[in-house]
């Protein structure tokens, strides 16, 4: 990785990693950092999660004009924190008649797919942990694991409202991520690579939106919409639709283990607006003007994380505007949306990228 | 070709750690809500919540067709999109004669959305 910011956790790794070796056996040194990346990863997780479940809700705070969480801590920063552990201390109550082993494992499905989607966004400058040439696909394949977790979940509980909660949720999720993952090959068209470093990198000089203009603003609007829909959000949160069934598909849950969910839920949040700053505004890339050397510099003096997160803070905040503007969706409705107009949009939108691309129409140089 | 990820580890080994860290997340937290939280029995608390009311009929109650429809139809375009990412990464190495091997292919995909159209599959009726 070259020096686009002051920040470089490349160099930091490589330090680390020599410091390590130098005063202990080669393995001990690999435990010991694969422990850290546990234990880091895990640490990060849950903050995100906690300040995300503050962020939405002074966000529909303020679209509501109320004041939102202010009583614990400053600004309300330790509300979520106080709620994690009320709700450990809450029961979990065991049920007469459900699957116990499949009701036990939907919960770890969930999380894991958020966690491992999670350690494959670009973080910043080096700072990536699990980093295949193939970045893209792996997401989208954990990603959608976490459907199976939720349609264990509705299963497994022997309650009729979970069970239609889960059966609308899957059908929604599978039938969105067919537009997330076509809005996705289309910019793999364009990034002609699938590694997550090397998309990163091939954005220094313009973002994607910026150099595959059209069909990449069209893509993205489709991702916008799909990535919503594929996080059971916004407008599309009918499997929770809590007029008609209980709660969806975790109704059977209590304390910590719907707490689960909850987390997912924020965390794909998150994933789903990492993936979009990835693809579309350049990762951690800061914003850069090919030529420009001065303000290029400038913009390097903002640490990488800095500009990850802030992107991807932005666009959750839009996602989450979603939630609070568009009246919820019928059944029909969602699919009619996703089959009759995203789906063969996109499908166009593939061929008129595959076009552009042939044809040299873009901004700029395209990525090697 | 192998991947490394930070410290120059394969990053299989950080897949491999992250799938450990989301396990042991959920376990950790359920072994700690199961040391402090409390435990009460009650045979009613053991019911499906529905709202209070007594279950009416069977729990696992008949589900709408379209579902399954729905689900088919997905795997037939999943796995098309899976063919098609190891074309879009080589798209610029194969050339206008892989352009029109895909597009061919792309033709079928296509035949069998607007055929799902026409059959009405695409309806929740």
């Amino acid at each position: 990785m070259s020096n686009y910011t002051i920040d470089n956790f490349s160099s930091l790794a490589t330090w680390f990693d020599t410091m390590l070796n130098n005063f202990m056996p080669s393995w001990l040194a690999t435990t010991l950092e694969c422990l850290l990346v546990g234990v880091g990863l895990l640490l990060v997780y849950s903050v995100l999660a906690l300040f995300y479940i503050l962020y939405e809700r002074k966000i529909c705070a303020y679209f509501q004009c109320r004041l939102g969480p202010n009583r614990v801590g400053p600004w309300g920063l330790l509300q979520s924190v106080a709620d994690m552990f009320k709700i450990l201390i809450k029961e979990l109550i065991s049920l007469n008649h459900i699957d116990k082993f499949l009701f036990a494992l939907a919960p770890y499905l969930v999380i894991i797919a958020s966690v491992l989607c999670f350690a494959v966004l670009p973080w910043g400058n080096g700072l990536q942990i699990i980093d295949f040439n193939i970045g893209i696909f792996f997401l989208l394949a954990c990603s959608s694991i976490g459907v199976l977790g939720i349609l264990l979940a509705g299963w497994s509980s022997n309650n009729k409202f979970t069970l239609i909660g889960a059966l609308r949720s899957g059908a929604q999720m599978v039938s969105y991520e067919l537009s997330v993952g076509l809005s996705i090959l289309t910019m793999v068209v364009f990034a002609g690579t699938m590694d997550v470093g090397k998309i990163v990198e091939a954005q220094a000089d313009h973002w994607f939106i910026f150099s595959a203009h059209i069909p990449a603003l069209i893509a993205f609007v489709i991702y916008m919409i799909a990535g919503t829909a594929e996080t059971n959000r916004g407008p599309f949160d009918l499997p929770e639709a809590e007029s008609e069934l209980t709660a969806g598909y975790h109704t059977e849950y209590s304390g910590i283990h719907f707490g689960f969910f909850y987390l997912a839920e924020y965390l794909n949040l998150f994933i789903v607006s990492g993936v979009a700053t990835l693809l579309f505004f350049g990762g951690w890339m800061p914003f850069r003007v090919a030529g420009w050397d001065g303000f290029n510099e400038i913009m390097g003096y903002i640490p990488s994380v800095v500009w990850f997160l802030g992107k991807a803070f932005i666009i959750s905040f839009i996602i989450i505007w979603f939630k609070w503007t568009y009246p919820r969706l019928r059944i029909d409705q969602l699919l009619t949306l996703e089959w009759k107009y995203l789906l063969p949009i996109n499908l166009v939108n593939l061929a008129l990228m595959v076009w552009i691309v042939v044809e040299g129409l873009y901004f700029g140089q395209l990525p090697q | 070709m192998i991947s490394l990820g930070i410290f120059g580890i394969d990053a299989v080994v950080f897949a491999i750690v992250a799938l450990l860290t989301g396990a042991g997340l959920v376990w950790l937290a359920m072994w700690l809500a199961g040391l402090i939280s409390p435990r009460s029995f009650n045979p009613q608390k053991g019911e499906a919540y529905e709202c209070g009311i007594p279950t009416r009929g069977e729990s696992m109650a008949r589900f709408h067709v379209g579902y399954y429809l729905f689900a088919i139809l997905f795997l037939m375009f999943d796995v098309e999109t899976v063919f098609l990412f190891p074309w879009a990464v080589k798209m610029r190495a194969l050339g206008g004669e892989g352009v029109l091997c895909v597009a061919v292919f792309f033709a079928i995909l296509v035949l069998g959305l607007v055929y799902a159209w026409r059959k009405g599959a695409l309806e929740w009726k």
